[in-house]
């Protein structure tokens, strides 16, 4: 690791999502670039540039349709998403269209943008693939032969939309349609890049599949796409790591990812989220559960300026299950809008969804869920835990769940606490001869130690890391 | 919907004013309803978008058609028996108890210091701007300082007919370390369509204690809003219980405000909820000072195709630290079709806070009811003393002297409804 990150921060030399490490940008010579704003033409552009099939065309002019019609949804959302300016956002721009396929064959400067940023060569030996999107497109993908092997197919979405039309078209656009909502509309309208997932049945995928994301052009957008789907009794885990160079001026990021578990398969969807902190990160994410599937969400934001994401499990077959387990930690000038949405649907669907936040400095983290249980069901269950720790006194903490329940054979519970630090267990840890920043860290670790041990070991060490960086200063 | 919509036409309005002018009530009392309905015109209906409308059909709730008529206010003591006609009362010296036009009349400086001073504006301001329009009856209570009232005190506000629409408002000044205990209960005694706006808020002075019950009995096809507003000053205690029994939609606002250390409040509700009625509970607990107190618990039993929505907030502003508050809202579903809406939500911006908040929804607990079942008790009284027990929690809470009569009028709104 390169030593000027370790001259900013102590420990950043060693954590591969560390966001100082991400604080940088190289003079890259873009070849297509559909300039800044957004008009029917910029869609046209994109669509020719990627050769797209007629019908993705006419989805996408659609879906801005849908996108200029829809309101912010500042009736209930932050006013701060009044300051996006969408005349000054570049909705597409690519290194070139053809994901390269070794890493032999991947630029040497993005090799050296991935080497910062931790993705390390070594690390390949451990995932099954890793597809790292590069602005707009993967820069490189790398499916081991093991995972082909076994039938996945796992490429780019662009990529898919090409080899795989039948599958793609199927149930693209199906979990989460352009009208969703105006940010879903935004990312149907110019999406480019993102993943795209298929499990034969039965297969299970032993070893997580891996993409990380980053953004290298200021003002710039990123809409990837991603689609996963899990026939029946497959298994897979995806992971997915976000880090973003710091820039002046806001950037966008609006993914739409959707997930399809179907009859008894698993799909866990993990994401540590790090975007530098002047990045508003607008995400839809749901997946649906046909019988006996299970889809679980695990979700930890730590960067951006407003990250508005709640995963989401439509639980549509009988004895589905979703789960969100949610940590977020809102620093100065950070507010991580948050949370989680089930949608009963079925009889005998149970869902978990549980969260902690810390919010440190003037930091607001805010749990925003939605329960929902349709009509005529029985044995449906959801248990929501919401825990906030509160670092500052000027932190912040909101919780705003909605639970809709119909029928006395279901049943629901949601519980939330706000607390601080306890004062005590500061003073028993720096009778030992901690200080009393050190303390605190531990503490907040504690905190959130049950959640961040779900996390694939190698997420989980980085996290810890994270929470120390995010820590210091905070004290005194 | 823009503004400019009512439910109540100009003219009535005017008439309105007419029959203050013949009651000699004072000049700036007409100035104040004619402001009030100005407002009230300046809003518009509530909209699908609004949030503090979430999950209710406001298109179902828009009203026409409907005269104003001041209820019947019987005042007293509270009465042993059944809620109904008061007991006589003589209050000690200083003590003001009367209705609403003879405060306006007879204590006007001490009616306009408080009146509308800190509404709540949990989004039924357009109702809640009808009521200082129309309003002409209800309860107005005064303390003064230091003076403790033994005697439980009761109001009935009484609305018969149809098509008609009464707007009671209930004003309760307690001074410092004064204390008392009001009931009051809306009733109907026959008739169909009615439309009631209420309003009632309490202060409580440093150092006062304050129980209010309010019992909401209008007419099953009522609608009915109605808006509290409860100040806690410093070292005072205020608890407040709600019972909504009747009305086919109503909505029910609480703001309570602890203002000042050292104050506590408790707030209460039960919900009976049958056939195909519609509740909707909006609350707001705001800690503006250091080391106050507030528990909310709303509970709901829902049967048939009833829906509850309870949405509630607790706010702590910044440097409200060592704020303690709680927020419970628990629905029991007793039928396949009824539905609740349960949206709790915190808002905290200190950090030195003890704030839990919770939201079950279930129906009854199979274990108890085997129970039951296992001892010969019949599926129906087991049912009902499970719901009964449902309610015990929040009703142990509440002072000895006026439960008795509340847990009667509760019994028998269950006994009507629902088997």
């Amino acid at each position: 690791m390169p030593d000027t990150n370790a001259s900013t921060h102590g420990q950043a030399a060693v954590i591969g999502l560390d966001q100082s490490a991400g604080d940088f940008t190289y003079d890259v010579k873009y070849d297509y670039d559909a300039g800044k704003g957004l008009s029917e033409n910029t869609i046209r552009y994109i669509s020719a540039v990627k050769k797209e099939a007629p019908w993705l065309l006419d989805f996408r002019l659609a879906a801005l349709k849908i996108f200029l019609s829809k309101p912010m949804p500042t009736h209930w959302a932050t006013r701060d998403l009044d300051t996006l300016d969408f005349s000054k956002i570049r909705y597409y721009l690519a290194q070139g269209q053809k994901p390269k396929r070794t890493w032999d064959e991947v630029p040497d400067d993005i090799k050296k943008t991935f080497e910062r940023l931790g993705v390390p060569e070594q690390e390949r030996k451990f995932l099954a693939g890793v597809e790292a999107q590069f602005d707009s497109e993967a820069a490189y993908s790398n499916v081991k032969e093991l995972v082909a092997k076994q039938g996945v197919i796992f490429m780019n979405s662009t990529e898919a939309l090409a080899k795989h039309p039948d599958i793609f078209r199927k149930f693209f656009g199906k979990v989460i349609p352009s009208a969703d909502n105006k940010f879903a509309a935004l990312n149907s309208a110019v999406f480019s890049g993102g993943s795209f997932i298929y499990v034969p049945p039965g297969v299970k995928v032993a070893q997580p599949l891996q993409a990380y994301f980053r953004i290298n052009a200021e003002n710039f957008g990123q809409f990837e796409r991603t689609l996963i789907i899990a026939d029946e009794g497959a298994e897979l885990t995806y992971m997915e790591g976000c880090t973003a160079p710091k820039f002046s001026t806001s950037t966008l990021h609006s993914a739409v990812v959707e997930l399809v578990a179907l009859k008894d398969a698993k799909i866990q969807y993990i994401t540590v989220q790090n975007w530098a902190p002047n990045v508003f990160n607008l995400v839809t994410k749901r997946g649906v559960a046909h019988g006996n599937a299970e889809i679980k969400w695990i979700d930890c934001n730590i960067g951006s300026r407003l990250t508005m994401k709640y995963p989401g499990v439509v639980l549509k077959g009988r004895r589905a299950r979703g789960e969100v387990v949610s940590i977020a930690l809102a620093n100065d000038g950070q507010h991580q809008d948050t949370g989680a949405k089930m949608i009963h649907l079925a009889d005998d669907t149970t869902s978990t969804i549980v969260s902690k936040s810390i919010s440190i400095g003037a930091g607001r983290a805010s749990y925003r869920g939605h329960v929902h249980v349709a009509k005529g069901l029985k044995n449906c269950k959801n248990n929501t835990e919401c825990d906030a720790l509160l670092i500052n006194t000027n932190s912040r903490t909101d919780t705003y769940p909605a639970i809709t329940v119909r029928g006395d054979a279901n049943r629901t519970q949601h519980e939330a606490s706000v607390s601080k630090v306890s004062a005590e267990q500061i003073f028993y840890m720096q009778q030992r001869g901690l200080t009393e920043a050190q303390a605190m860290s531990l503490s907040v670790n504690g905190f959130v130690n049950d959640l961040v041990n779900r996390f694939p070991m190698e997420y989980s060490v980085e996290l810890k890391r994270l929470i120390d960086l995010e820590m210091e200063g905070s004290v005194g | 919907m823009s503004a400019n919509e009512t439910y109540i036409s100009k003219r009535l309005f005017q008439r309105h004013l007419d029959s203050v002018g013949r009651a000699r009530l004072p000049e700036w009392w007409l100035d104040t309803q004619r402001a009030a309905w100005d407002a009230h015109l300046g809003l518009p209906h509530p909209g699908p978008t609004d949030e503090t409308w979430r999950f209710t059909d406001t298109e179902a709730i828009r009203l026409s058609g409907f005269e104003p008529f001041p209820t019947a206010d019987l005042l007293g003591a509270l009465p042993a028996g059944q809620l109904r006609a008061p007991a006589p009362v003589k209050p000690p010296p200083g003590v003001v108890y009367c209705t609403l036009n003879e405060a306006i009349a007879k204590h006007a400086d001490l009616f306009r210091a408080y009146f509308r001073a800190r509404p709540a504006a949990l989004g039924g301001e357009k109702f809640a701007e009808l009521n200082a329009a129309f309003a002409a009856c209800g309860a107005f209570l005064y303390v003064p300082d230091g003076v403790e009232l033994t005697t439980p005190l009761f109001a009935r506000h009484v609305l018969n007919g149809h098509n008609i629409a009464a707007f009671p408002h209930t004003l309760v000044i307690l001074g410092k370390n004064a204390s008392a205990t009001l009931v009051e209960v809306f009733d109907t005694e026959y008739g169909d369509r009615l439309l009631a706006s209420g309003v009632s808020d309490l202060h409580a002075a440093s150092g006062a204690r304050l129980t209010y019950i309010g019992i909401q009995n209008w007419g099953r096809q009522a609608t009915a809003f109605h808006s509290n507003a409860t100040s806690v000053a410093q070292d005072a205690n205020v608890t407040t219980l709600n019972l909504h029994l009747g009305a086919r939609y109503a909505r029910h606002e609480s703001h309570t405000r602890l203002d000042a250390p050292g104050g506590r409040a408790e707030i209460l509700a039960l919900t009976h909820a049958d056939a195909n009625r519609r509740l909707d509970q909006r609350t707001l607990q705001t800690h503006s000072a250091p080391d106050t107190y507030s528990n909310l618990l709303y509970k709901n039993a829902l049967r048939d195709t009833s829906k509850t929505v309870f949405s509630g907030l607790i706010n702590v502003e910044p440097d409200a630290q060592r704020t303690d508050a709680y927020q419970s809202n628990r629905n029991l579903l007793l039928s396949p079709d009824a539905e609740a809406n349960s949206l709790p939500g915190l808002e905290i911006q200190a950090n030195d806070v003890r704030c839990t908040h919770g939201a079950t929804t279930g129906g009854i607990d199979p274990e108890q009811a085997y129970y039951m079942a296992a001892r010969g008790i019949p599926p129906e009284t087991a049912n009902a003393l499970l719901v009964e027990g449902f309610f015990e929690e929040v009703l142990g809470k509440i002072p000895e002297r006026p439960r008795a009569p509340v847990e009667a009028t509760l019994r028998a709104a269950l006994a009507r409804g629902g088997r």
